[in-house]
């Protein structure tokens, strides 16, 4: 390596192989596999297959998909790879709330065996009992995790696991004669928007807690104010998005509860947690997992993921059905809840990515597992210790207090002295082979940055992080008009926004860029 | 040799006592428990957790892993004919081969500019989708064919303002039971028979439902049960004259030969990819689409994120970016979003991107016909065994059939235990699904079942019954 990490910068350049795109590869004729004709003796039995169907139903027109031979196909979604700077290859810390973690790659060998990839999810259960061991043993862990009682994995997603809290609070209510009553659910301004979202999905009005200006966390007495015997539950998220704990969480749970409302807690934000508190003693009735996040499976571009979540004994029947069950030695998959909601997706979940999380969680073992933890946190304010030194930055809330697994940052003093915001330090940093990302809504902390290092980085790792933003950070206060015209070594340079929001000028499929740019039907 | 007992675990490097000694010391404290200080002792969980001891090599954990999954008898043991939602389709060896690049693999949600491939990977997911369905807009991914379904209601009941769906009652039961949870209680849903001789909604049915509180009609073609819905013209009719909207639910691999929806009237064409490329991994693999003309009211009503295309401040350069992010999504405002949006299946939208991109036209015909031909051939000849009616229902089909084995005395259940001693899966019972069928069951016949895979079924079946 040409430069010392220690102090100065990666002359890094990422790959640009300035790619068509696959529509422009089109050359009539050529072929990238072929699946091969019928048996003669079929063809002689049956003709070409279509006799029996009406001609309305046959196809006239040949979809336009692209002609392409193999190895051209091959080359240009491997260079379109390496157009894209995964976790294995860059320091991925910058991703904040998504806990971008090294997923172990003995998990994905293992995950390609036939006896995971070629199961059909309509076998019979007597041919399945791997499958269902793995399942049953993964929920037994993430229950000890939590303290909670039972888990199902079906939930596809963090945010799809809320919406699965959300619907079995409706059941719960309804059950007890109360979902009329009960239509309003307590959410925190920070938590993920799905909080939000996926609750109000089901008809709840959604009220938003604020934070304290000082400690950055919601207070009970706030909840005190805002709840009543029209609360349905409470969703909380604890830490939130800011990295601090919220101490008065006891005090949340138990106010919801004298209220007659349920207690759902977010646990997208696990990381520094596991081992060290739970949700079952901090009176929680449900909480969910991501196992893409907090339990090491690989992210894929934005999925496949899995918001595993648990319910308290007293909830089990709302679950989503099939649960998986051991009798007798034998595993199974209980359809006969009382009371379920149904399904939330199809089959039983997402099966390669509970199997990984259960390889993940053997490999590191109880012990390990609360390493994972305080490593995490160790990180998280090791960087928080140094980014508060870099001029122009901060970290809003909670002075003088350690945070949990993240921090969400500002670089509101940055750009009132130099004019460079959030969206030119991220794409400068792409220089550097780094990614920064700044926030969801909503955008309360003024030109936000969020990070969260995991317990995968080295420490040599995060001092070559801290020194690019730290390099940045100075560029911004000596030369600005350098910095607001990055990125200068990354795939492309600044991109036209002005199409994206205009129904003129859209192009959200090759098809429509023809018709509106091009002319062309 | 270490005197500390702290194990160093190779995925937690600082977990090395030199390194992290150092980190405590430039925070200022002595041990790392000094950072809990604000969780209330209360709530410290204070025990040893009840989990295994983690196994410390890599050979062992392989081993322990493999041992368990070793329990299960897969679709390579066993010859399968099962679909019913997903089916053993053929993986070209170069959708693995992407997918499992590093880069795809561990990437999350990265800048347009260090994820340019990232982006243009989906986008032309979206464009390739796009031909296939014949519509100008699909968007990335959702979880599977059910979230695609059940997001597709949530579409057009804000497009229409209108509370109710009609959805026909041949509808997948397991689907079903995903679109009931997502509707309730906002979304009235009401079941639309079909014509038990044909399979056909049954149109009269359908004229009385669809009134001018109804948002639209979901249907599936191929449905579930295997056969084609020849009316679709006729039902698009009925429902737009009504200011309904059309949702129909297609399997993709069929669209090289079988008339795409948007062709017979549908406004919102949805489903399930996992024929394009995935394995099936206990129904794990799975992602959903949904494609729609360009209607900007409707394309506002989109839940996910629709990727679009540009140019960028260099000359010949490609860029892209999030069309309409800010308040049609629930990341650009929580208040205004539509629906909820998340980690979903993008790994699988590039393949099924790469998938189409291998195949092109001549290859999804191919693939389309072949399908259709052994399928028939598949019906023809079990049809002929003494007792046993295939397909069940009268009709044109795709890919499965219903097989009615009332006639035979034994059950489906007891069928498929004989065939398993054989080495095979049976088709899915239906028994219970489709009480009105009895004792019968959906076969499934992809392109990777050859006529020597059926003749081996017919064989197996002819001895087994009589």
């Amino acid at each position: 390596m040409s430069a010392d990490i220690k102090s100065k910068l990666r002359k890094f350049h990422q790959a640009k192989w300035d790619e068509q795109l696959i529509f422009e590869l089109d050359t009539p004729g050529e072929r990238g596999i072929i699946v091969g004709g019928v048996e003669d003796e079929i063809e002689k039995q049956i003709g070409n297959g279509f006799a029996n169907l009406p001609t309305g139903m046959k196809r006239k027109k040949s979809p336009a998909l692209p002609e392409v031979g193999q190895m051209r196909v091959l080359k240009h979604y491997l260079r379109l790879s390496q157009h894209t700077l995964g976790a294995d290859l860059n320091v991925d810390i910058g991703q904040g709330t998504c806990t971008v973690k090294y997923s172990p790659k003995i998990n994905e060998t293992i995950a390609r065996n036939h006896k995971a990839t070629k199961l059909h999810p309509w076998q019979d259960e007597s041919q399945v009992q791997g499958a269902l061991e793995i399942l049953y043993k993964l929920n037994e862990y993430l229950s000890e995790l939590s303290g909670l009682d039972h888990f199902t994995i079906q939930p596809p997603s963090g945010s799809a696991a809320i919406f699965t809290m959300a619907s079995i609070v409706q059941k719960y209510h309804e059950v007890r004669g109360e979902a009329d009553q009960r239509d309003e659910i307590i959410t925190t301004i920070f938590s993920h928007p799905s909080d939000y979202s996926a609750v109000a999905l089901k008809g709840y009005k959604v009220t938003m807690l604020y934070h304290d200006p000082k400690t950055g966390v919601p207070s009970a007495e706030a909840l005190r104010a805002a709840i009543s015997e029209r609360t349905a539950a409470i969703f909380i998220t604890n830490p939130e998005d800011t990295g601090i704990y919220n101490p008065e969480i006891p005090e949340f749970t138990k106010i919801a509860h004298e209220a007659g409302a349920l207690c759902c807690y977010d646990q997208a934000n696990a990381n520094g947690l596991l081992g060290i508190t739970r949700a079952k003693e901090a009176g929680f009735d449900m909480c969910f997992f991501n196992l893409h996040k907090t339990f090491s499976t690989p992210h894929g571009c934005g999925g496949p993921a899995t918001g595993a979540m648990g319910v308290t004994k007293a909830l089990k029947e709302f679950l989503p059905a099939p649960y998986v069950e051991k009798k007798k030695g034998t595993y199974t998959l209980n359809y006969n809840l009382k009371h379920s909601i149904g399904k939330v997706r199809s089959f039983y979940g997402v099966f390669p990515v509970a199997l990984k999380a259960y390889s993940w969680l053997r490999s590191l073992g109880a012990e390990g597992i609360r390493e994972a933890s305080e490593v995490a946190v160790l990180n998280n304010n090791y960087l928080l210790t140094h980014i508060k030194k870099i001029k122009g930055a901060e970290a809003p809330y909670a002075k003088g207090k350690h945070r949990i697994e993240q921090v969400r940052y500002s670089w509101e003093k940055l750009f009132k002295e130099t004019g460079v915001n959030t969206e030119d330090v991220t794409l400068r940093m792409c220089d550097f082979g780094f990614h920064l990302w700044s926030s969801h809504h909503p955008f309360i902390i003024p030109q936000p940055f969020t990070i969260e290092p995991t317990e995968s980085y080295s420490k040599a790792e995060l001092d070559e992080y801290l020194n690019a933003l730290r390099h940045i950070a100075k560029e911004a206060y000596d030369k600005p008009d350098f910095v607001k015209k990055a990125p200068y070594n990354s795939v492309v340079h600044r991109i036209n926004h002005d199409s994206f929001d205009d129904p003129k000028k859209w192009a959200i499929t090759w098809r429509l860029y023809k018709k509106k740019h091009l002319n062309q039907n | 040799m270490r005197k500390t007992k702290v194990k160093v675990h190779p995925y937690i490097p600082n977990s090395a006592p030199e390194v992290k000694q150092a980190m405590l010391k430039e925070i200022g404290i002595k041990k790392v428990d000094e950072l809990y200080n604000e969780i209330p002792s209360k709530i410290r969980f204070k025990g040893k957790l009840n989990i295994p001891d983690g196994i410390e090599s890599e050979f062992a954990l392989k081993r322990h892993v493999e041992t368990i999954l070793a329990k299960n008898t897969s679709c390579v043991d066993n010859l399968s004919f099962l679909g019913g939602g997903v089916a053993n389709h053929y993986v070209p060896v170069i959708c693995d081969e992407v997918n499992s690049r590093a880069e795809f693999l561990t990437a999350y949600a990265g800048e347009p500019y260090e994820d340019h491939g990232r982006f243009q990977s989906l986008w032309e997911f979206q464009s390739l989708m796009a031909e296939l369905l014949d519509v100008e807009v699909v968007s990335v991914p959702t979880f599977d064919g059910a979230q695609a379904a059940s997001s597709s209601i949530g579409m057009i009941r804000r497009y229409t303002g209108r509370d109710e769906i009609l959805i026909s009652d041949t509808t997948s039961p397991d689907r079903l039971a995903v679109i009931q949870n997502y509707c309730h209680p906002m979304i009235k849903i009401t079941m639309v028979k079909h014509n038990v001789k044909t399979g056909m909604m049954d149109i009269e049915d359908l004229k009385q439902k669809m009134t001018k509180n109804v948002a639209g009609i979901y249907f599936e073609n191929p449905s579930y049960l295997g056969f084609i819905e020849t009316e679709g013209k006729e039902i698009s009719k009925i429902v737009h004259k009504n200011g309904g909207k059309v949702i129909v639910y297609a399997d993709p691999i069929s669209l090289g030969v079988l008339t795409p929806p948007s062709n017979y009237g549908a406004d919102i064409t949805c489903g399930e990819i996992q024929p394009l490329g995935l394995h099936i991994n206990y129904g794990g693999a799975t992602g959903g689409y949904i494609g729609v003309n360009d209607d900007p009211k409707l394309v506002q009503e989109y839940p996910w994120r629709l990727f679009g295309i540009d140019k960028t401040e260099v000359e010949g350069e490609w860029g892209f970016g999030d069309v309409l992010y800010d308040d049609r999504t629930s990341f650009g405002n929580r208040e205004t979003g539509k629906d909820y949006v998340g980690t979903a299946s993008a790994l699988w939208g590039i393949t099924a991107g790469v998938y189409l991109a291998l195949m092109g036209p001549e290859g999804m015909k191919e693939v389309g016909t072949v399908i259709m031909q052994r399928s028939q051939y598949a019906a023809k000849k079990i049809s002929g065994i003494k007792g046993i009616k295939a397909p069940a229902i009268d009709s044109p089909f795709f890919k499965e059939f219903i097989v009615d084995f009332n006639k035979t005395g034994k059950t489906v259940s007891q069928i498929n235990k004989a065939l398993e001693k054989k080495g095979i899966f049976g088709g899915k019972d239906l028994s219970k699904e489709f009480k009105e069928l009895g004792q019968s069951a959906l076969f499934c016949i992809t392109e990777e079942n050859t006529k020597e895979d059926i003749d081996r079924l017919v064989s197996e079946l002819k001895n087994i019954i009589k």
